[in-house]
């Protein structure tokens, strides 16, 4: 019973400014199990900073996070800002959030394979036999069991974040975080990852997804956050905020990306 | 061919003694110049400023100049310390302080080659290996280091070649290495250009298997670099 009301990732008004420049004006998100939240906005609009915030790979300025119910003891710095209280803490903390680069970031002096039992064995101590099968298991589930032996460099940029998507699962975390996974891509790559990332969804993972994938976010997540300015301007399911957008800029923001589609659609 | 007149074990024992001395020396220079990289590196500005001077200095002034300071000067502080401690005369033997100082000169020219070999590992997989819960010994061990050594390993090698012919100066502070040696010999048998000769011989064959094994090694730390599938 206690188990279903912890959350998988409960974020609280985060703050983080760049010198004079405020990114993150406080925002604030609860991810349930099995939840996929969609994170739209233009670029300069917060949402990666956000996102890195989560697993600190930026320290916010203020705010609070829970990761599967324990949070992470921030405290403040002299001159301002938060750090870590327990680097250990946080390393532990980061185990549970499996991230998803926009530049896929793979280790390039390794295999396919190796990159995706890397963790698992020297983080988590899986025995190598152990993280051998389950990376198995996953390259064949992102479509990518026959590249195993192959370096990341010989890789289409569609199969190296395939890759890094494989690397992430086999954390097993509790939560995956994508950083804009498909930015990067040329256009006819696009589609296998985000069918990938579909059927992640319809698995049930826990899923928080920076994109400008407009129509992934209608199909795929049960709550759209929309970012301007370091603060969300609409939230909700995708009916109502895609749907039926309240504010000038999200309709300006949805125009410019529809359109954007279409004239990618006839080129 | 040759002829060594006898003094062909001679050389060759103190050809023995120069590459002990180079690897010594080598070993030394990679421990300094690691710790000078990553100090170079560091936002600490002590540490810094530490290393810049480091490497300002060592780069700045002639190898054989810095290795007659350290071993009269070496020498005396030694001994200064020794003696404030209240223990015996202790001697720094030329091997030791040849040692010392091809360490401490080529670890300020390894700072900057291993410099340059940590910035040019794309900040994106070291990112990607602390979002993966690495601590940072790990990301170092595991990320860092091996993607360091493709880069760094050409300036390496560079080093580790100027720092074998160096050793040639150690034989000013009297250490019994091969140029030593074959001075000893000249002067005996009057007959300098037999003995340089054949010491610039043994240089150029140590030379010659360490570029090969340099290759080796560097095809060996190139694997997964981008090439035509």
């Amino acid at each position: 019973m206690g188990e279903a009301a912890i959350a998988a990732l409960e974020v609280e008004d985060i703050h983080k400014s760049f010198g004079a420049l405020a990114v993150l004006k406080g925002i604030s998100l609860t991810a349930r199990q099995g939840d996929v939240i969609a994170l739209l906005g233009a670029s300069g609009s917060g949402k990666s900073t956000f996102l890195r915030c989560i697993n600190l790979l930026e320290l916010p300025d203020a705010g609070r996070i829970r990761v599967t119910g324990e949070e992470i003891r921030l405290v403040a710095k002299r001159g301002g800002g938060l750090v870590p209280a327990d680097r250990r803490q946080v390393e532990r903390a980061r185990t549970r959030l499996g991230m998803v680069f926009q530049q896929f970031n793979l280790w390039s002096h390794m295999t396919v394979l190796e990159n995706v039992i890397e963790a698992p064995i020297h983080v988590l101590g899986l025995p190598r036999r152990e993280a051998v099968e389950r990376a198995h298991a996953l390259l064949a589930k992102v479509g990518i069991r026959d590249k195993r032996d192959h370096y990341p460099a010989q890789l289409s940029g569609g199969q190296q974040q395939r890759a890094a998507i494989a690397r992430a699962l086999a954390m097993e975390p509790a939560v995956l975080l994508f950083d804009e996974p498909t930015s990067a891509l040329d256009p006819e790559l696009v589609g296998e990852v985000l069918k990938v990332m579909r059927d992640l969804a319809l698995e049930g993972r826990t899923m928080l997804v920076v994109t400008h994938e407009v129509g992934f976010a209608a199909e795929v997540a049960s709550e759209v956050l929309f970012l301007h300015e370091g603060r969300i301007e609409e939230q909700g399911p995708p009916q109502q905020v895609l749907g039926g957008p309240r504010s000038d800029r999200l309709r300006r923001f949805l125009a410019g990306h529809t359109e954007r589609a279409r004239g990618l659609g006839r080129a | 061919m040759l002829d060594l007149q006898g003094y062909g074990p001679s050389i060759l024992e103190g050809a023995v003694l120069t590459v002990e001395a180079a690897l010594a020396g080598l070993g030394l220079s990679i421990l300094f110049g690691l710790s000078g990289a990553l100090a170079k590196l560091s936002s600490a500005l002590p540490l810094r400023l530490l290393a810049g001077a480091y490497t300002t200095l060592i780069r700045g002034v002639p190898d054989l100049v810095l290795m007659l300071l350290v071993f009269f000067g070496g020498q005396m502080l030694v001994n200064d310390l020794v003696a404030r401690m209240g223990w015996d005369h202790v001697d720094v033997g030329p091997f030791t302080a040849g040692v010392l100082t091809l360490g401490f000169v080529y670890g300020a020219y390894m700072a900057e080659t291993f410099r340059g070999a940590i910035l040019a590992v794309p900040a994106g997989q070291l990112e990607a290996a602390r979002a993966f819960g690495m601590s940072p010994f790990l990301v170092f061990r595991r990320i860092l280091l091996p993607q360091m050594l493709r880069h760094a390993l050409p300036g390496f090698g560079n080093n580790w070649l100027v720092l074998l012919k160096a050793t040639a100066l150690l034989s000013v502070i009297g250490l019994d290495d091969m140029v030593r040696k074959a001075a000893l010999a000249a002067g005996a048998t009057r007959q300098p250009f037999t003995f340089y000769f054949a010491v610039a011989l043994v240089f150029l064959a140590l030379t010659t298997v360490s570029t090969l094994l340099l290759a080796l090694a560097e095809r060996r730390v190139r694997r997964g670099e981008a090439r035509p599938a």
